[in-house]
């Protein structure tokens, strides 16, 4: 038998009863299109929560700087430059607070309103000019200070947004002042935004070499941010390049890596939709199985007509097996358009970058022929076995 | 035997026993001999065993001693595959109930006679159209069954069952379902089957058939008798 009259046959089978054969392809519609959207979205979800992650931890990495009783700094303020000409360095900064800095009474020179309170306590961190950047922030007002404030030890301080709220400091007009500890600062910017250190926008800071006069003489932290991928490299470069000699003694906190995080997020969305999917496969296979009993029953006189005609039992199996096939296979191909268009549309809703697999595309039908042919097996079977005489009286 | 061409069927003593309780004797001892080019009838009462007698020369079903030889092969000893093989080769039926596929056309219905056992698919629609010419149905060459009447359908079975140039012709009840009036044509046809030289058996209890056949067996309870 030529295998292209195999397939007319099969297809013809196929299309003779188009409205039972199209009802009987819903069952792998419907577990392929469950399969596709499960393993798409979860594709396309995974990969937005590792985007966030990229963005904002998979980039970040902090050096605590302990401090030394009795010895020297670890860190000096321009250690930050030898990191910075690391590569895959975006920015670096190093900051200071300690244990008494962060309970530091500060007000507002409010002397319009005296029934406000408007003493607060404040942290006082001290900083190098690059911590805007550094910690992922804005100015929100004013402007930072820079190497020359730094230099000439100005009493300049920039405040956090919340701590700029809570001293009632709105407006940069008329150059404001807080007092900390009595002392009489200038009010220069205020820093909001920020995408990683939350701490600094309740907290007052200053110069380097202001903050030595605050006991914030030594670093204390080191914030490091790179570029995509260098992050794991990055945390084993800076503490040498931070301290030459005692790097051991700092401590990295790096994020993880961003595989991980992706593996995660897929084993917890996909488990049961993954069973889901597959009960339903298997729902569609018992009912392809079932209406192609059935049509070998009805066409039992065919069967007798085809051996009469010369029809050996292999090619009676072998056209049952393809039509069961075939709508197996239909199907796995509308589940996947299905499957697909849903992946996208939740995407869309979502405003995420759908993820489409093309092996789940081209696997999706080979998985639904599969059904098909596994669902054909019995009546195939039941087929090949009838007697031509019987068949046919 | 002097014939360089051998007989067409020899039947030597064959039974066909239905294994059911009690047992059925369809053919009992049945000897037959039909010639290349011969035009046998086939009558008998119901359930006499003309049936079980032409699925056993058509190989549609073995039987359960004898022997049978089919254009001078034993066909007892063969397997299954090489019976079907042979069927198709060899032999053409047509049936009371027509077996026309419904869903296909009338032409398609015709070429499926050449699906099966190697026959090219070249010029296959060509060998149905000539087929369906010989039976005079070329008029209706695209039209599905179920738009023909009793005789022109019987008519289009006819010419499938001629499309691979069998050497013998099967028919059971082949007028069964027609009037008189197609029943006519259909006997013109066989009439006309037969003068080309093709071998045909018929059953039929219609003495009008019958009497068309130049000769006639006559079976009973099994037993078959020359007439
Ligand atoms: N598969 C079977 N199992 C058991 N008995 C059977 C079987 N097929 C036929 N018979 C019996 O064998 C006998 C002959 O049957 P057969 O079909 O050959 O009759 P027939 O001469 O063709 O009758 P009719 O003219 O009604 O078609 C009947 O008694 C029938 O009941
Ligand atoms: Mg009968």
């Amino acid at each position: 038998m030529d295998i292209r009259d195999l397939w007319a046959e099969a297809l013809a089978g196929v299309l003779a009863r188009p409205v039972r054969s199209a009802l009987t392809t819903l069952g792998t519609v419907l577990g392929i299109t469950t399969l596709v959207i499960t393993l798409g979205v979860a594709a396309t979800a995974g990969n937005q929560i590792v985007g966030r992650f990229d963005e904002l931890t998979a980039t970040a990495i902090t050096v605590e700087v302990p401090a030394r009783p009795g010895g020297g700094p670890l860190v000096g303020w321009d250690s930050s430059a030898e990191v910075r000409r690391l590569r895959g360095v975006t920015s670096v900064s190093a900051l200071a607070q300690t244990e008494e800095s962060s309970n530091l009474r500060v007000t507002a020179n409010d002397l319009v309103d005296p029934t406000r309170v408007t003493g607060q306590t404040l942290a006082v961190v001290a900083g190098d000019p690059e911590l805007p950047r550094a910690a992922r922030g804005r100015m929100v007002e004013g402007r930072f200070f820079d190497a020359g404030h730094v230099r000439r030890g100005d009493r300049v301080v920039v405040l956090g947004d919340q701590a700029a709220r809570m001293l009632g400091v709105t407006r940069l007009t008329g150059a404001p002042a807080v007092f900390i500890e009595d002392r009489a600062y200038t009010v220069i910017g205020v820093l909001g935004g920020l995408g990683r250190e939350q701490v600094l926008s309740t907290a007052v800071i200053v110069p380097p070499t202001t903050g030595a006069g605050l006991g914030l003489r030594n670093v204390t932290r080191v914030l490091v941010n790179t570029s995509l991928g260098a992050a794991d490299l990055i945390a084993r470069q800076a503490p040498v390049a931070l301290s030459p000699n005692h790097h051991d003694e700092l401590q990295v906190i790096s994020p993880p890596t961003p595989k991980r995080a992706r593996d995660g997020v897929q084993d917890d969305v996909n488990g049961l939709f993954l069973i889901l999917g597959l009960v339903s496969l298997v729902v569609g296979a018992v009912g392809i199985a079932n209406v192609t009993l059935v049509t070998v029953m009805e066409r039992v006189s065919e069967i007798g007509l085809r051996r009469s005609l010369g029809a050996a039992r292999r090619h009676i199996a072998a056209q049952f097996l393809l039509e069961s096939t075939l709508i197996g296979m239909t199907g796995g191909v509308i589940g996947a358009g299905a499957g697909l268009v849903s992946v996208v549309a939740v995407s869309a809703a979502q405003r995420w970058t759908p993820v489409l697999d093309a092996r789940l595309a081209l696997a999706a039908p080979v998985a639904g022929a599969l059904v098909g042919l596994l669902a054909g097996l019995y009546p195939a079977l039941r087929a090949a076995r009838m007697e031509p005489a019987d068949a046919l009286r | 035997m002097p014939d360089v061409m051998p007989d067409v069927i020899v039947l030597d003593a064959v039974s066909r026993v239905f294994p059911t309780d009690p047992p059925v004797r369809a053919l009992r001892d049945v000897g037959l001999r039909i010639r290349r080019g011969d035009y046998v009838a086939i009558v008998g009462p119901s359930g006499s065993g003309k049936s079980t007698l032409l699925n056993t020369l058509g190989l549609l079903d073995r039987p359960t001693s004898g022997s049978y030889l089919l254009n001078g092969i034993e066909t007892t000893a063969l397997g299954d595959g090489a019976r079907t093989r042979l069927r198709g080769r060899e032999i053409g039926f047509v049936y009371q109930s027509f077996h026309l596929l419904p869903h296909r056309t009338v032409a398609e219905n015709v070429m499926l006679a050449e699906v099966y056992g190697g026959h090219p698919r070249r010029h296959r629609r060509r060998r149905a159209l000539e087929a369906l010419e010989l039976v005079g149905m070329s008029h209706r060459v695209d039209f599905p069954p179920g738009r023909l009447s009793g005789g022109e359908r019987q008519r289009v079975a006819i010419a499938r069952a001629l499309m691979g140039e069998p050497a013998l012709l099967l028919c059971d009840e082949p007028t069964g379902n027609l009037d008189s009036g197609n029943t006519e044509a259909v006997l013109d046809l066989f009439d006309g089957l037969h003068a080309r030289g093709l071998t045909l058996l018929v059953i039929t209890h219609e003495d009008e058939v019958s009497a068309r056949a130049g000769r006639r067996v006559r079976i009973s309870d099994g037993v078959l008798t020359e007439e």
